[in-house]
Parts: C-alpha cells; sequence; structure tokens
C-alpha cells in the first residue's frame, strides 16, 4: 500500500471514503471514490482521488466495469456478422468503428472498393464526428455548468440520428458499412435531408459559440485547467485532439489516408495552449471542417454501385438472386457459411471522433477471424489520467476529464 | 529468418542482430525477435529510428502450437508517418515476457490487459494486476482454451 499512498490497489478500498496519516505529522488526507455511477464519469468510470484538502496528490483510475469480452466474441462470429459488434464497441462513434474493421478484413482481401461507396463512407463517417462531437459539447458544458448547450447540441444531433436512420435503418447501431461497400443503397431522397443539414449546420455552430466562446464562466473554467505535456501524452498512448490541442498536428486522414479521404479538401486544426479551452475550441473548429467535408462528399458523389464487384463476398441482388441460380448459390453461401478470408495479419488505423482507432486483424484462412484486438482511443486516453489531473484542484477534476472525450465501452470492449 | 528484399530496409538493417525473422506483407513491416531481446529491440526503435508512440500491445494464442504465445507489439512514428509491428513468442507454460514499461509508458495498460485477458505475465512491471475482469476470477478468457459458452459464476 505504500506506491499510491494509500490506494496502491483500488480494490482494497471498501469504504467510500478513508483518512491516511501521514508519518505521525498529524497532516491527513482523504481518499474519496469517484464513480463508477458519478454522472460525470461518462460511463462507469471509477477514480479514486487522494486529497488533500481540494488538491489531488494521487489519482488511480479503475476500470473493466464496461468489459464484454467482444474481442473474444468476434472469434466466433464470421467477419461480416462482426460487423454489428463494432458498433457497440464506441457507441457514439459507430460508423467510424465499422469503417476499420471493413478496411482491415477488405485488406486481408484485396477488395477494391468502388468510389461511390468510399465517398458514402467518408461522408457518413464525417456525420459520426459531429454527432460524437455535439454529444461530447453537450454533455461537456453540462458539467461544468452551462445546461442549454445540452438542448442545442442535441437537436443537430437527432438530425444526424435521422440521417443515420435514413440510410441503415438504425439511428445508433447502424452497421451500415460491410465488407465489400455498404449494407444498401441510396435511400430515395437523401441529397435533400443531406442538403438541409448542411445549409444550417454552421449557422448553429455559431449558435454554440455565441453561448460558450466568450462566456466568462467557461473561460473561467476552462482555461489554463488540464494541463499536460506533448511530451508524456506521446509517451502514455494518448491520440486525437488531445495531441492536436497540444500542437502536434497528427491526423490519420492526411498521414495515411484511406477510403479516399485524399480527395477532399479541408484542415487539420491545431491549438497550442493544451488546455480543456484549447480543445474545445479545437473540436469545435474539427465540426466545421467535417462539414465542409460532408458538404464536397454531397456536391460530388459519384455515380456507380454501392458494393465491390466481388461475388462470394458481397450479397447479390435481390432481384437476381431471386431468377438466377448462380446468384441464389451465392447468397446462399454467404449468409450460410461465410466467405473464407486469406491467411495474414494487418493492422488498420483511422481518426475516429476520439483519436487513433485500430483493429488488428489475424486470420487463419477460414471464415472467422482467428483474433480481432481494438485498439480504442479512449483506452489510451484514459491512460494519461492520473498525469492529467494530479496536483489540480477537485473542482478542476471534471473539465479535466471531459476535455478526454472517452466513451467507457470502448476502453472496456 | 530475414528475406533478402528486406535487408535494405533501414528498420530491419537497424534490428538485424536481434531479428529472428522479418516480413512485409500488405504493405506493413513486421521484425519478430527472441523475448529477451525485445525491450533493447523497442528502445532502438524508440530512441534511434524515432517511433515515439507505442499504439498498443496485445497477445495471439496459437493454441496448441508451441511456443504458444504470440506478443505483438504496433508502433507509430508520427514524424516519419510510418508503422511497425514487432512481435515475439512465448511458451504457454509460464509465460514470461520482459516489460516494456521502461522504455514506452503507455505499455504499463497494455501488459495489464494482456496479462489480464492472455495470462502472459511482464517481468519487471510495476502494477501487474487485471484492468478488465474482476480481481478474482478464474482463468484468461482470450486463450483459445478458455470456454466460449457456459457461465462460471
Amino acid at each position: 500500500m505504500s506506491n499510491y499512498s494509500g490506494i496502491s490497489n483500488p480494490s482494497d478500498v471498501h469504504r467510500d471514503h478513508d483518512l491516511h496519516e501521514k508519518n505521525g505529522s498529524g497532516h491527513r488526507t482523504l481518499v474519496l471514490n469517484m464513480g463508477p455511477q458519478h454522472p460525470s464519469t461518462h460511463g462507469v468510470l471509477r477514480l479514486l482521488l487522494e486529497l488533500d484538502g481540494e488538491t489531488i496528490v494521487k489519482a488511480a483510475p479503475d476500470i473493466g466495469y464496461l468489459h464484454t469480452g467482444i474481442e473474444k466474441e468476434f472469434e466466433v462470429k464470421t467477419y461480416q456478422q462482426g460487423v454489428t459488434l463494432t458498433d457497440r464497441i464506441d457507441y457514439l462513434a459507430p460508423l467510424s468503428n465499422n469503417l476499420v474493421y471493413c478496411l482491415a478484413a477488405e485488406k486481408l482481401l484485396g477488395l477494391e472498393i468502388p468510389e461511390h461507396a468510399q465517398w458514402t463512407r467518408v461522408m457518413l463517417a464525417e456525420f459520426t464526428r459531429l454527432n460524437s462531437h455535439l454529444v461530447w459539447l453537450a454533455t461537456h458544458a453540462i458539467d461544468i455548468g452551462a445546461m442549454s448547450v445540452f438542448l442545442y447540441c442535441f437537436r443537430e444531433r437527432e438530425e444526424i440520428l435521422r440521417i443515420f436512420e435514413m440510410f441503415s435503418g438504425q439511428r445508433m447501431m447502424t452497421s451500415y458499412f460491410r465488407i465489400g461497400g455498404l449494407a444498401l443503397p441510396h435511400p430515395r431522397g437523401w441529397q435533400k435531408r443531406v442538403k438541409d443539414f448542411v445549409d444550417i449546420f454552421p449557422s448553429r455552430v455559431d449558435e454554440y459559440e455565441n453561448l460558450l466562446t466568450n462566456n466568462r464562466i467557461w473561460t473561467g473554467r476552462t482555461k489554463g485547467v488540464g494541463y499536460i505535456s506533448l511530451e508524456d501524452m506521446l509517451d502514455l498512448g494518448v491520440t486525437g485532439p488531445m495531441l492536436r490541442a497540444a500542437g502536434l498536428k497528427v491526423d490519420a486522414r492526411k498521414d495515411s489516408p484511406y477510403s479516399s479521404y485524399e480527395k477532399f479538401d479541408f484542415e487539420v486544426p491545431t491549438r497550442t495552449e493544451n488546455d480543456v479551452y484549447a480543445r474545445y475550441l479545437l473540436r469545435v473548429e474539427e465540426m466545421r471542417q467535417s462539414h465542409r467535408i460532408i458538404k464536397q462528399a454531397l456536391e460530388g458523389m459519384p455515380s456507380g454501385s454501392h458494393q465491390a464487384d466481388a461475388p462470394g463476398i458481397v450479397l447479390p441482388d435481390r432481384e437476381k438472386m431471386k431468377t438466377q441460380m448462380e446468384s441464389l448459390i451465392y447468397h446462399f453461401k454467404i449468409v450460410s457459411e461465410g466467405f473464407r478470408v486469406p491467411e495474414g495479419e494487418v493492422y488498420q488505423a483511422i481518426e475516429s471522433p476520439r483519436g487513433e482507432v485500430g483493429c488488428y486483424m489475424v486470420s487463419d484462412g477460414t471464415q472467422k477471424p482467428y483474433r480481432v484486438h481494438w485498439r480504442g482511443p479512449s483506452f489510451g486516453n484514459l491512460q494519461s489520467t492520473s498525469k492529467l489531473i494530479e496536483g489540480t484542484l477537485i473542482a478542476d477534476v471534471i473539465a479535466a476529464l471531459g476535455s478526454m472525450d472517452f466513451v467507457l465501452g470502448d476502453t472496456d470492449r | 529468418m530475414i528475406p533478402e528484399a528486406l535487408t535494405a530496409n533501414p528498420t530491419v538493417a537497424a534490428l538485424a542482430d536481434l531479428a529472428t525473422s522479418a516480413k512485409f506483407e500488405f504493405s506493413e513491416l513486421t521484425v519478430e525477435t527472441a523475448p529477451e531481446d525485445i525491450v533493447e529491440a523497442l528502445s532502438r526503435v524508440k530512441y534511434d529510428l524515432n517511433y515515439e508512440r507505442l499504439t498498443s500491445v496485445t497477445g495471439v494464442d496459437r493454441f496448441p502450437e508451441e511456443p504458444r504465445f504470440e506478443v505483438v507489439y504496433h508502433l507509430q512514428s508520427v514524424a516519419g508517418k510510418s508503422r511497425l509491428r514487432l512481435k515475439t513468442r512465448v511458451s504457454g507454460t509460464n509465460p514470461e515476457v520482459p516489460t516494456a514499461t521502461l522504455v514506452y509508458r503507455s505499455a504499463e495498460w497494455y501488459e495489464r490487459e494482456t496479462f489480464d485477458l492472455f495470462g502472459i505475465n511482464f517481468s519487471g512491471h510495476p502494477d501487474m494486476r487485471r484492468i478488465m475482469m474482476p480481481d478474482g476470477w478464474e482463468g484468461h478468457p482470450l486463450r483459445k482454451d478458455y470456454p466460449i459458452t457456459g457461465a462460471r459464476y
């Protein structure tokens, strides 16, 4: 019980708080248990905070409350069935997860995806980023005390979820990207729906900024709070907006473009202040950039097929399946036993709203993955918690944690 | 063994005396070393080849093959815009690998996760205990001989 001065092993603490006397000097610290059901930990994160007055001396995060064995489950599902599991890992960015999983499998299969499907993937992945950033902004603001921002953000999020529903039939667990392309062709009338959103969204971002950017309470709670050096972040495995708010221009969409991101014109915003406020400004700017990408995708959407020309991997056309023997056989084989994926291993990384999400897929040549490892951005980011909040005041913990934007489903998998 | 085509690769060349094998497949470079050399390989990769980030550490269970476990390290060079995979294989009886936490601090949780789910021990790790499963859990769920169905409550 020495190295964490009283909280070496979180499970040792059975009471909610505990007083520790140091060196018999009469100076005592308090161990406070925050979570796992604390509303501002966004899920089931448990933090053990050792307090000296209001200052945090030591912080020990305890995770695993949401572990559902998804990596094990991949091993007993066929490749195509695995897509549905990816939605449930990071439930605020389902399409980003679909995308990285499909890209990994397509790399192993050597599939060429038609441009139409690639652009749709980009467009919907950016909608996912907006969706995730809006939920982040809404809840982060509510944590700090700005109630109304929540309602503004959820208004636009609702519209995004309706667009998801239009494309995939589902609001949250979309599973719209499949290995080989998209699950369904575009719905009728999608252009109008997306265009209405694209037209109105920039003014809505202005509204959020009006509420927060120069708000004295907001700046007072966030400026200069939650500093962590760039070296520490790189060393501790932090990715995404946290790094960019510290001035490092790293974004997989630019560094190693996937799914034709190289064809889109957008900026990777960076900030240098490296505090909670900078992370807020950065994500707001990312929303504007995502809007730019969506607009380009809407205006320049290439025509073509929504699926690769790969019989035996993608399901045949419904009409053909009913009239042609060959298609019926393929349909039956794909549904009943899946397709074989060549032996090998790949690591595919993309830029999810939270940072680098990576899918390490090992195939042994059968219809089911031999091993899928999910490198969730939240897990890496959360590892920096102790470094981020130690030495700060307890009131700043909520702001600093919120600026990380983690999802516990993604952390624990 | 290292294939002829890869000997000129600067990353492979820097690890030539440690590497037991190397391959370049799907545009991804993999270098395999012996378990006792892995920390040396990681520190060379970090300090000489400028791979600032250890992205993840995980395992693959090749049951019933022997040596049974692969421990896989994924690295990224932000400045060089490149990625690298290091690998090592350990036996199924008392699997143990030296910890990478002295080179990359981010290995701490990833190694705990690998320990928890595969039962691979990382010697020298500052805090080697379960991270996902409850403390009193028996067995390591991602091993291939761990049952996928059947409650064990």
